[in-house]
C-alpha cells in the first residue's frame, strides 16, 4: 500500500461526540416480553381497548416469525428477553405538560446535542418533538401549529386526543404482519411522532423529531405516522444519537406517512446513533421499517436520509404509488466506516397511472464498513406509463470496505421505463497528491471529495440540515491531519 | 532558490534518477528536455514530494531548507507547484470550489485571512481571461470530461491563482494546439514578469519541442538522459537538439 493510501486508512478514523450518558431516575419494566409487558405497556399509557388489541395481536402474530435473515448484515442472535422494552424518565411519566415539567438534565442533554428545546431559542420555524429513551418529553411550537389546524404531538397524546385518527391509519401503511421487526414494534412501541395536517394547509414550519436512546439495555421502539390531507403539505426531519455503550442495543422504529390527493410529505433523517467502536464494540442495531403511502392523486412523497451512524443499519424508506400521477423519491447518503454494516435501499411499488419514481443512493464505505444499497422497483398490470429512475453510487476508502449492488426489478406492464445507473469509484493516490499538491490537507481534500460525491443529495435537505449533515459527515471520517 | 545535489531516486526498486545536479535561481527559466523515460517527470514529482519515488541519496535545497523533510502540502504552501502532465479528474468537486480550497488553505498555511467567495470570484475572472479558458468550466468538475487541451490550461490557471515561487510544468504545451499554446506561453509570461525583486519566480519546463521555447524565452536549456543532466546551456541547445535528436548526446552517456 502507498503511503498515500496508508494516509487515507489513518483518516478515516472519527470520534463520536454525543457519547454521553444522563444520570436520571428512570421508571422501567424488568427485561423480558410477554403478554403481561404488553399489558403493563398499555396501561402505563392509559391506552384505550383498541390499542391493546392491537398490540397483542402483533404479539401473538411476532410469536409465529422468524428472525430474517436474508440482508447483507451480520450479527450475533438477539435475546429478545435481555432487553427491557419501557423506559421512562421517572419525571415524564405521566407525560409532561409543559417544558416546565422537562426535568432540567433532559432539557440539558438536547442542548449539549445542539438541539435546545425553549422554543426561544430555537432555529427560527423548526418545531421540534424529542423522544427521550421511549417517551416523547417534549413538543414545542404546538400552539403555533394548532392555530393552523397542524396536529404535532408526540404519539401517547395523539392516541389519548385523536384516538380516531389512530385508529383509523394505524398499520394502514405498515401493517404488523409485514416484517418481524414491524410486528415486534407494534407490540411494545412506547412513543413517537404524530403529525396530522388537514386540508388546504401548507404547514408554516419545518417538523422534526429528535430521538436519543439514553438508558443502558433498553430497546426503543418507536412509530411516526404521518397523515397530510388533500393539497397540503409538510417537511419532516427526524435526528438520532445515543449514549456510547460497548453493549449492543436495538432501535427497532415504524414510520408510516399517508399523503392524499395532491398532498405532498418530505421526510428526511439524519441518522447518528452510536456506530460502536473502532473495533466493532457496541453500537446501535437500526433495524427500521419506513414506508409512505402516495394514496391520493398527484400526491407525492419523498424520503431523503443521511444514515453515518449505527453498527448496523436495516432499512428501506419506501414508496406505495397508489394515487395516480403520484411520484416517489428516495434520496440516500449511507456511510459505514470500521465495522459498520448497512443494508439499506428503497421499494417503490408503482399500482396507479402515470406514476414517477426517482431513487439516488450513494454508498461510501471506509475501515471495514460494509454497504449495501437493495431496492426494488416494481410496476404492477394496471400501473401504465410508470417511469422510474434509479442511480446507484459506491465509493470506497482504502482496501478493507466494501460496496454491494442489488437492483431487483419487476414490471407487469410493458409501457414502463426503467432505467437503472450504477458506479463504484474510489479517492484515487493521485487525486490525492493532486489536491496535496495544491496546498490542501489530506482530510480537506477527503472531505471535498465525500461532499462532491454527496452533493446532490444535501441539496434535497433543507438547509440547516445540510450544513449538519454535511459537519456530521466529517465528523464521522476524522481522525487524523494526514 | 533550487539546488539539487547529486539526487539517486528509485521506484519500486529500480533507480531512475542517478547523480541529478541541477541548480535555479530565482527569476531564471529552466527548459528540461531529453528524451522519453529519461526521467524527467519523475524529477518534477520528486521536487512535489509524491510518495512513490525513493530518494536514496543527494539533497534538495529550496531557498536554503531542505526540501526532502517537507510534506507535499508543506512544499505546495512554501511555493512550489506541479503542472502535472497528465492533469486528474474529480468528480463532483468544481472547480471553483477546488481553486478556492487550494487558495485558501494556504492562505491559512501562511496565517493570512481566507478569501470569501465574492472576493475570491472576482479575482478568479480576472485570471480566467488570461489564460482565454471559458468561464464556464469553472463550474464543472475538477478536470472531468475536459479536453487534452482545456486540462493544461486550467493547470496554468492554478498556478496563476495559487501564485507559487517555483512552478514546473511538465509538458504543459503538449496537446495544445497553436492559439492555446500562445496563451498558455501568454499566461506562463504573466506569471514570470511578476517580479517585484523581492519575489522573483523561477520556472522549470518539461517540454520535447523547441516550439514552446520561442515563446517562452528560457535562460539555460538541459539534456536529460539515463537520470542524470549531460548537457545545459542556453536556448541554442534546443535549436540544436530539435536538428540532430538525442543521438549524439546517447553516445557520450553510454
Ligand atoms: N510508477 C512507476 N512504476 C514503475 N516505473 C515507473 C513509474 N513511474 C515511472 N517509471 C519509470 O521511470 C522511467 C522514467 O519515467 P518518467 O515518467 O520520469 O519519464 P519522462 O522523462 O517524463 O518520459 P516522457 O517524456 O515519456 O514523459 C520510465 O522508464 C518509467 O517507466
Ligand atoms: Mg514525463
Amino acid at each position: 500500500m502507498t503511503t498515500q493510501a496508508k494516509n487515507l486508512e489513518r483518516f478515516v478514523g472519527g470520534e463520536y461526540p454525543h457519547g454521553f450518558v444522563t444520570e436520571l431516575a428512570t421508571d422501567s419494566l424488568p427485561p423480558g416480553l410477554s403478554e403481561s409487558v404488553i399489558r403493563q405497556i398499555s396501561a402505563k399509557k392509559n391506552e384505550p381497548e383498541f390499542m391493546l388489541q392491537w398490540r397483542l395481536q402483533a404479539y401473538r402474530h411476532w410469536l409465529t416469525l422468524d428472525v430474517p435473515t436474508w440482508s447483507k448484515v451480520h450479527y450475533p442472535p438477539i435475546n429478545y428477553d435481555d432487553i427491557i422494552y419501557y423506559s421512562a424518565p421517572k419525571s415524564a411519566s405521566s407525560g409532561p405538560q409543559s417544558l416546565d415539567d422537562v426535568a432540567p438534565e433532559i432539557l440539558q442533554t438536547y442542548e449539549k446535542l445542539g438541539i435546545p428545546l425553549h422554543e426561544r431559542a430555537q432555529l427560527a420555524g423548526v418545531a421540534v418533538d424529542a423522544v427521550f429513551d421511549s417517551v416523547s418529553v417534549a413538543t414545542t411550537f404546538k400552539e403555533k401549529l394548532a392555530d393552523v389546524g397542524v396536529i404535532f404531538c408526540s404519539f401517547s397524546e395523539a392516541v389519548q386526543k385523536h384516538p380516531e385518527l389512530v385508529q383509523q391509519y394505524l398499520g394502514s401503511v405498515v401493517p404488523f404482519t409485514d416484517n418481524f421487526y414491524a410486528a415486534l414494534n407494534a407490540a411494545v412501541f412506547s412513543d413517537g411522532s404524530f403529525c396530522y395536517v388537514p386540508k388546504g394547509t401548507r404547514c408554516p414550519m419545518e417538523l422534526s423529531t429528535y430521538f436519543r436512546i439514553n438508558s443502558l439495555n433498553t430497546g426503543q421502539f418507536e412509530r411516526t405516522l404521518i397523515i397530510v390531507e388533500d393539497n397540503s403539505y409538510v417537511s419532516y426531519l427526524e435526528g438520532c444519537t445515543a449514549p456510547m455503550r460497548d453493549e449492543h442495543q436495538l432501535h427497532a422504529a415504524v414510520v408510516e406517512l399517508i399523503a392524499l390527493n395532491n398532498a405532498e410529505i418530505k421526510y428526511a433523517t439524519v441518522q447518528n446513533w452510536y456506530p460502536g467502536d473502532k473495533e466493532g464494540k457496541g453500537g446501535i442495531y437500526n433495524f427500521v421499517t419506513k414506508r409512505g403511502l402516495c394514496q391520493g392523486n398527484y400526491s407525492k412523497i419523498s424520503w431523503t436520509q443521511v444514515e453515518t451512524g449505527s453498527a448496523i443499519t436495516w432499512k428501506y424508506p419506501s414508496v406505495i404509488l397508489k394515487g395516480d400521477n403520484s411520484i416517489g423519491e428516495f434520496y440516500s447518503v449511507a456511510l459505514t466506516n470500521n465495522y459498520q454494516q448497512a443494508d439499506t435501499g428503497t421499494k417503490m411499488t408503482h399500482i396507479g397511472k402515470n406514476t414517477t419514481s426517482t431513487i439516488i443512493s450513494k454508498g461510501i464505505s471506509a475501515g471495514h464498513g460494509s454497504n449495501a444499497y437493495r431496492g426494488l422497483v416494481s410496476v404492477g398490470q394496471n400501473a401504465s406509463n410508470a417511469k422510474n429512475y434509479s442511480q446507484c453510487d459506491s465509493l470506497l476508502l482504502g482496501a478493507h470496505c466494501s460496496a454491494h449492488t442489488f437492483p431487483y426489478i419487476e414490471v407487469r406492464h410493458p409501457s414502463a421505463k426503467i432505467e437503472h445507473e450504477a458506479t463504484t469509484s474510489k479517492i484515487s493516490d493521485e487525486q490525492l497528491f493532486y489536491c496535496l499538491q495544491r496546498g490542501i490537507t489530506a482530510e480537506n481534500a477527503v472531505s471535498m471529495i465525500i461532499n462532491g460525491f454527496c452533493k446532490d443529495i444535501f441539496r434535497k435537505l433543507p438547509m440547516e440540515f445540510a450544513v449538519e449533515a454535511q459537519a456530521l459527515m466529517e465528523v464521522s471520517l476524522e481522525g487524523c491531519t494526514g | 532558490m533550487l539546488k539539487v545535489n547529486n539526487l539517486h531516486v528509485e521506484i519500486q526498486g529500480n533507480e531512475i534518477l542517478n547523480g541529478l545536479c541541477l541548480s535555479v535561481g530565482a527569476g531564471e527559466v529552466h527548459a528540461i528536455m531529453g528524451p522519453n523515460g529519461s526521467g524527467k517527470s519523475t524529477l518534477a514529482n520528486v521536487l512535489a514530494g509524491h510518495e512513490d519515488y525513493q530518494v536514496t541519496a543527494g539533497e534538495v535545497l529550496f531557498n536554503g531548507s531542505n526540501l526532502l523533510e517537507l510534506s507535499i502540502s508543506e512544499r505546495a504552501c512554501e511555493g512550489i507547484f506541479l503542472a502535472l502532465q497528465y492533469p486528474v479528474e474529480i468528480p463532483g468537486v468544481s472547480n471553483v470550489q477546488f481553486l478556492k480550497t487550494a487558495l485558501n488553505s494556504q492562505r491559512k498555511y501562511h496565517q493570512l485571512n481566507e478569501l470569501d467567495a465574492m472576493d475570491f470570484l472576482q479575482w478568479l475572472k480576472t485570471k480566467v481571461q488570461q489564460v482565454g479558458m471559458e468561464e464556464q468550466l469553472l463550474y464543472r468538475s475538477v478536470n472531468e470530461g475536459f479536453s487534452g487541451g482545456e486540462k493544461k490550461r486550467n493547470e496554468i490557471l492554478q498556478m496563476l491563482v495559487l501564485e507559487p515561487k517555483l512552478a514546473i510544468l511538465d509538458e504543459t504545451d503538449s496537446g495544445l494546439d497553436i492559439d492555446a499554446l500562445k496563451l498558455v506561453a501568454k499566461g506562463v509570461n504573466a506569471f514570470r514578469h511578476v517580479n517585484t525583486p523581492k519575489q522573483q519566480r523561477a520556472i522549470i519546463l518539461v517540454t520535447h519541442y523547441q516550439r514552446l521555447l520561442n515563446y517562452i524565452k528560457p535562460n539555460f536549456v538541459h539534456v536529460l538522459l539515463n537520470g542524470r543532466i549531460v548537457q545545459s546551456g542556453g536556448p541554442e541547445l534546443a535549436l540544436e537538439l530539435e536538428e540532430n535528436g538525442y543521438a549524439s548526446f546517447v553516445d557520450k552517456a553510454s
